[in-house]
């Protein structure tokens, strides 16, 4: 039970508990009561109050105040405003938005109404990625039916408002959640960032003014205004208010999506509510924040997670992805793992992410290689804080964050591989050698029969021999033997 | 690459697309995704007619069909194979898996076999991270693969008669 009973559900509220393609089902757990609140009875500026009041953050990273963003926004003059959904959602290992759109999507769409009616703007643009075919179809169908309830349209309820939603398709490109490079693949550009400012509030889609905010933003919306700011800033520390909903994966025991209150710790996430480490093994380190944010020791387990706490770790709350590590991770190649990622996804806009990441990856991969040096792990740290200074948007401005956190919370792993040729947790194959130990060996041949490339040869029941230069390292023969006789070092 | 002709039919089928987004050029990341819906990939003789018919430059098409990973310029295989390297998968032992896979194959990645019957391509995470490493063929989707199922599942779609295999898949 105390999987359930640490956990708070604002935006997951009817996600599984609702039919999504029935808006009868969502109505009746109040979805669009807020929109109707709202249009009859509160002034735009009285919903800002209310929201900025709430204290919500934008859960797609960043944690900037929404309802400070909603009245910037607001206060540009113009004569045609946009809200964009960002449903992007390009964080590996991540999928809380995606959830949220299938689970609920009227909560999503209700949101997006009510922040066109503070903003003054009548479209809203859903940019979600293609490879959630089933959130598209469940959007569309709950766009439709909003429609046929007079919830979106023209003259929305009687009140004179009138607001639709359309959807935009992103196409695989990470940097495409970037607000501005999202707006630029919405005009059917390649979605490269620009410099801010102006910020999208003020020039955004089509060189209007528009409203960037996250799904799950959006979906704790209208929890607020129906139960009020009061109780929703109850919720949570003093600067991250309600709860942030986390996508739980790695070695841990309770893979899959949870809410809980801002300032629950690490331990209580990770052993309370994910049923601890799989198989027993221990625990090394949570990551958060995806290839924009860092990996956490067990010194953190007792903080209370919040967005400041988190930065203030060396990491970032990001999008909500948790992925725990234990003892056969080697923190080395997890640093290099998000760098590929990094080198993938960089639009290649701007030098210092462009080249600068390529050369930390090429630093990364010596070390794991078993060729780098100490001077290497100065050079990564040098250049790291190089790309962080230098870069255009965020994702050049945070990628160095994998490096830079894993040196510093887990130095030893790097000196064992710069100075002994040793990779701790095993995994950097370069650095490992299965031998045979010819006394215990018994010529069995159940490794010669599994070796995938022929590497092992020997006469039945005599001693066999691994091939160095054929071994791949692939280590089913040492799992394979039964007599203990294969040595991995 | 080798040249292709497109068929009038194909070439008609690209223009009602376009024309469906009523030829403009903001419409143009749409279309594509239509158009690559349709014919499985975008090679530079249909970049080039939907250009004409959205009246901007080809560059301007490649540009975008290079720049998201999702468009491709190379047909996928009959059996597209995709190894989820989201950060749960690599955990969970992804790596080993994609090795295998090109080893079996004797292809890279984003690449097709010989036969035209397999591609790999990596994927960013397919939201089943709980039963992760995962890979899906097709529309079917393998959790906890480990290294030495893959020959296995190659040997799924490589028997007798494919074409039956993938109905039942
Ligand atoms: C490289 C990069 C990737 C991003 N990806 C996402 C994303 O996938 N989803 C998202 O909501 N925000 C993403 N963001 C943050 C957005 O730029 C923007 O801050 C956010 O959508 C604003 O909404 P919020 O205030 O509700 O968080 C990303 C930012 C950067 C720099
Ligand atoms: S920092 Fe990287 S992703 Fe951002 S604009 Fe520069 S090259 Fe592009
Ligand atoms: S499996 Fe072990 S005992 Fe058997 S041949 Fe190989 S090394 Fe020797
Ligand atoms: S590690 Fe793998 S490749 Fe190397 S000898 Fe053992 S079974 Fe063969
Ligand atoms: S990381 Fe592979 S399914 Fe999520």
């Amino acid at each position: 039970m105390t999987v359930l009973k640490k956990q708070v559900r604002i935006a997951l509220r009817n996600c599984g508990v609702i039919d999504p393609e029935q808006i009868e089902d969502a109505i009746a757990c109040d979805a669009y009561f807020a929109l109707g609140k709202c249009l009859t009875t509160y002034s735009p500026d009285e919903v800002i109050s209310e929201i900025k009041t709430s204290g919500l953050r934008g859960r797609g990273g960043g944690g900037f105040p929404t309802g400070l963003k909603w009245e910037i926004t607001k206060n540009v003059e113009s004569d045609q405003k946009y809200v964009v959904c960002n449903a992007d959602e390009g964080d590996p290992g991540a999928f809380m938005d995606r959830s949220i759109l299938e689970g609920d999507p009227h909560s999503v769409l209700e949101a997006m109404a009510i922040c066109g009616y503070c903003i003054g703007a009548n479209t809203g643009l859903i940019y979600i990625r293609a490879e959630y075919p089933l959130a598209i179809q469940r959007l569309k169908i709950a766009i439709k039916q909003a429609e046929e309830y007079g919830l979106l349209g023209d003259d929305i309820l009687g009140s004179g408002f009138d607001f639709k939603i359309e959807m935009r398709y992103g196409a695989g490109a990470f940097v495409c959640g970037e607000e501005t490079a999202l707006i630029h693949s919405m005009e059917g550009l390649r979605g490269e960032p620009t410099v801010k400012p102006p910020f999208p509030s003020v020039s955004g889609y089509l060189g209007k003014p528009t409203n960037v905010n996250n799904v799950e933003t959006f979906a704790n919306i209208p929890v607020i205004i129906n139960k009020g700011a009061k109780w929703f800033s109850r919720i949570g520390t003093e600067k991250s208010k309600g709860t942030k909903v986390f996508a739980l994966a790695g070695k841990i025991n309770n893979v899959g999506l949870i809410e809980v209150p801002m300032g629950t710790t690490l331990r209580e996430v990770v052993y309370e509510i994910g049923g601890g480490i799989v198989n027993g093994k221990k625990f090394k380190s949570v990551q958060t924040g995806g290839p924009s944010g860092g990996c956490l020791t067990k010194d953190f387990l007792d903080t209370p997670i919040d967005y400041d706490n988190l930065v203030a770790a060396g990491s970032m709350m990001g999008s909500g992805g948790m992925i725990v590590m234990d003892e056969d991770d080697c923190m080395v190649s997890i640093a290099k793992f998000y760098l590929e990622f990094t080198l993938e996804e960089s639009c290649g806009k701007c030098n210092p992410c462009r080249i600068g990441n390529k050369r930390l990856h090429e630093i990364l991969t010596k070390i794991t290689e078993g060729n780098g040096t100490v001077e290497d792990i100065e050079r990564l740290k040098e250049l790291s804080d190089v790309i962080k200074d230098t870069s255009l948007c965020g994702l050049g401005q945070s990628s160095p964050n994998p490096v830079l956190s894993t040196i510093a919370n887990f130095e030893d792993e790097y000196m064992a591989h710069v100075k002994e040729g040793k990779c701790p947790a095993g995994q950097c194959k370069s650095l490992l050698r299965y031998d045979i130990v010819e006394d215990l060996c018994t010529g069995c041949t159940l490794c010669f029969r599994n070796c995938p490339v022929g590497a092992i040869t020997g006469e039945r029941r005599l001693p066999h021999f691994i091939d160095q230069s054929l071994c791949i390292k692939c280590g089913v023969c040492f799992e394979k033997c039964k007599f203990d006789a294969i040595t991995l070092t | 690459m080798p040249e292709i002709k497109l068929s009038e039919n194909t070439i008609q089928l690209i223009k009602n697309i376009c024309a469906e987004f009523e030829n403009k050029e903001n419409e143009l990341i749409n279309v594509l995704h239509r158009v690559q819906g349709k014919l499985g990939y975008l090679p530079a003789e249909v970049q080039e007619v939907i250009a004409k018919e959205l009246n901007i430059g080809v560059a301007r098409v490649y540009g975008v069909v290079t720049f998201y990973s999702f468009f491709t310029m190379i047909p996928q295989g009959e059996f597209p194979i995709s190894i989820c390297m989201g950060t749960a998968c690599y955990v969970r032992g992804a790596e080993q898996v994609l090795a295998e896979f090109k080893r079996q194959l004797n292809v890279d990645v984003g690449e097709s076999t010989n036969d035209g019957k397999f591609s790999i391509n990596c994927l960013r995470c397919v939201g089943a991270c709980g039963l992760a490493p995962v890979v899906t063929v097709g529309g079917k989707v393998f959790g906890r693969v480990a290294p030495s199922q893959v020959k296995e599942i190659i040997a799924e779609y490589t028997q007798s008669n494919s074409a039956d295999e993938a109905k039942s898949a």
